[in-house]
Parts: C-alpha cells; sequence; structure tokens
C-alpha cells in the first residue's frame, strides 16, 4: 500500500517547486505560496474527511472533533497522535505535536525556523478541510518555537 | 496485544488515500498555473526525479535486493518489489528489444487515479502519472543508470492499457558495478 514516506516526499517536493518558481517572492509573494498550499490541503482535508468511515464521526459536542483531528486523524495521516490538546472551553484549541513528521528532516533547533512555516501550510489547510467536512468552520494557522515541535491553533469560527 | 494503531486497516486506507488526493490536488494546481499540458507534463516529471533520487535510498533501506547484473532483474525488482512496496501493485514486465535494454510496465491497476475518472477538459495530452516516470529516472539514476521513462499508453487517454516504457541509455558497466561494492 502507498507507503506514508511517499507522501512525506511529495509534500516536500510540493514545498520545494510552489517556491522554486519565484525563489525570491517577496512579503506578498510568500503568502501567495502559502496560501497555494493551504488550499491544497484543504481540498485534500475535505475530501479525506468524506471518506472516514461514518462510525468514527459520531460526535456529541465540538471537543470530540478535536480529539478525534488529535487521535484518528494524526494517526492515520503521520503514524502518531497529537502530543498535547489545549482549549479555552471558548472555540480556540491549540494542538502541539512535538515531533511533527515533516519537520522532522530538517535539522532541529532554530536553524531553520523561517522554511518552517512552507511546510506546515498544507496540513493546517488539511486540518482546516478535515473539519468543513465534519461540519466545522475555523481557521487553521501554525506557529514553530523550536523544530520539529510545532503548534495548531484552531478558531472555530461560529457562523 | 492489538496491532500498533497506525497499522489498522481503516488508517492505512485513509494513508493511502492521502497519497493519491494529494496527488490530484497537485495536478490541478500545476493545470492552474500552466496552460500547456507539455509545461504541467515537464514539472511532474521534475517533482518525481526530485522524489526519485531520494526514495531509491528509502527502498533500498528497506529491501533486500540483491545485486543485480542485467537490465531485465532491475526492471524485475522495480516491478514486483518497488511498485509493490510504495503503490501496493505489481505491474508486468515486457521486454521489447533484443538487445534486452528497451522494456515495458503494463500497469493494469493505478491507485493514483483512484478518483479520475477522465482527464479534464481541454487536458487531452496531459500525462496525469507522469510523476511516477519522473521517480523511475530518478531512481535509476543514483543507482548510475541512465534511462529514457514515458508513457507509452495512458488508459485515461483511451488506451487500453496503461504502459511506462523505460529504455536504457547507457550499458550497464559490469566492473565498474562491481567495485562499487
Amino acid at each position: 500500500m502507498a507507503d506514508a514516506v511517499l507522501f512525506e516526499f511529495l509534500h516536500t517536493e510540493m514545498v520545494a517547486e510552489l517556491w522554486a518558481r519565484d525563489p525570491d517572492p517577496g512579503p506578498g509573494g510568500q503568502k501567495m505560496n502559502l496560501s497555494v498550499l493551504e488550499g491544497m490541503g484543504f481540498r485534500v482535508g475535505q475530501a479525506l474527511g468524506e471518506r472516514l468511515p461514518r462510525e468514527m464521526l459520531a460526535f456529541r459536542e465540538e471537543l470530540d472533533v478535536l480529539k478525534f483531528l488529535c487521535k484518528d486523524l494524526w494517526v492515520a495521516v503521520f503514524q502518531k497522535q497529537m502530543d498535547s490538546l489545549r482549549t479555552n472551553h471558548q472555540g480556540t484549541y491549540v494542538l502541539q505535536d512535538n515531533s511533527f513528521p515533516l519537520l522532522i528532516r530538517m535539522a532541529s533547533g532554530l536553524q531553520y525556523l523561517e522554511e518552517a512555516p512552507k511546510f506546515l501550510a498544507f496540513t493546517c489547510g488539511l486540518l482546516r478541510g478535515t473539519l468543513s467536512t465534519l461540519g466545522v468552520k475555523s481557521l487553521v494557522t501554525a506557529s514553530v518555537a523550536a523544530l520539529p515541535t510545532c503548534k495548531f491553533q484552531v478558531v472555530i469560527q461560529k457562523s | 496485544m492489538s496491532r500498533p494503531a497506525h497499522r489498522r486497516p481503516e488508517y492505512r486506507k485513509i494513508n493511502k488515500d492521502l497519497f493519491v488526493l494529494t496527488y490530484g490536488a497537485l495536478v490541478a494546481q500545476l493545470c492552474k498555473d500552466y496552460e500547456k499540458d507539455e509545461d504541467v507534463n515537464k514539472y511532474l516529471d521534475k517533482m518525481g526525479y526530485g522524489i526519485g533520487t531520494r526514495l531509491v535510498e528509502d527502498f533500498l533501506a528497506r529491501s533486500c535486493v540483491r545485486r543485480c547484473h542485467s537490465y531485465s532483474e532491475i526492471i524485475d525488482i522495480i516491478a514486483q518489489v518497488a511498485f509493490k512496496m510504495y503503490l501496493g501493485i505489481t505491474p508486468s514486465v515486457t521486454c521489447n528489444n533484443s538487445g534486452r535494454s528497451e522494456f515495458s510496465l503494463i500497469l493494469d491497476k493505478n491507485p493514483l487515479v483512484e478518483f479520475v475518472e477522465e482527464l479534464p477538459a481541454g487536458r487531452s495530452s496531459l500525462c496525469y502519472c507522469n510523476l511516477l516516470c519522473g521517480i523511475i529516472r530518478g531512481a535509476l539514476e543514483m543507482v548510475h543508470l541512465a534511462a529514457d521513462v514515458t508513457f507509452l499508453q495512458d488508459r485515461l487517454k483511451g488506451d487500453s492499457v496503461t504502459e511506462i516504457g523505460i529504455t536504457f541509455l547507457k550499458k550497464l558497466d559490469e566492473k565498474k558495478y562491481r567495485r562499487k561494492k
């Protein structure tokens, strides 16, 4: 079956490719590339959400959805669970991964901090897309203090 | 003890879908960015090449392939071990010339197109799976073999099968290969 490593290699290549077209995009340009990656992740997340077995999706409340992302989705996609989930119980959740697989290949620590957002954009979209299919509108951003630890912030949008 | 979580069947399916869906999103994005099919094909091949040069290390680390002494042994390993390992399929192999340097992989099933019924409108020359050609080419180059890899037939274009042609360009230098360990 398609090994997880195929996705990782493809993701790395996509990040490199979208940047290679405009090696020095400047602040506006960089946002465009990040949003392209995020948009792709969103579409994939939506499609993945549609393919999840229905039994997995009996959620009683919003927190259950986030727990599902941290456990089941993360394991299915990254072969590990999210390391911590915190919330202010008012619609903001912080998901922390202490060794995020898409960052692991980069040196740990502070060396490639500037590059890190490029490797997180797709996954932010993936989370947003999966949530969307599960009926939850959200804004997802990510931050890195030191590789390979990263935090995904999910802010639920009330319609 | 139950199996490790990520090996459960429902998770493996999600993982496989993830690659296929991401690939689809990539092709869609490239189609948005490039008007000409040849440009999309070229970029898919280039990206595949980049992946192939790194994938081969991963492959060699996971498999216990013995050293090959002929192109046909190499093709057999690509078809029966590598394709099986990464895509879960085993293409059949044919040799197309008496010099035994031109081969075809016939893909009966192709997981990359699982969610694709037909090529997008106006994209009749798109080689949807061109990433695969680049991957094979890049991987072979890392083991010092130059090859041309292209799609000879494509079910998405109306052909009856999907066929990847691999033509080795340089004679395999056996003495050099042995010394390289």
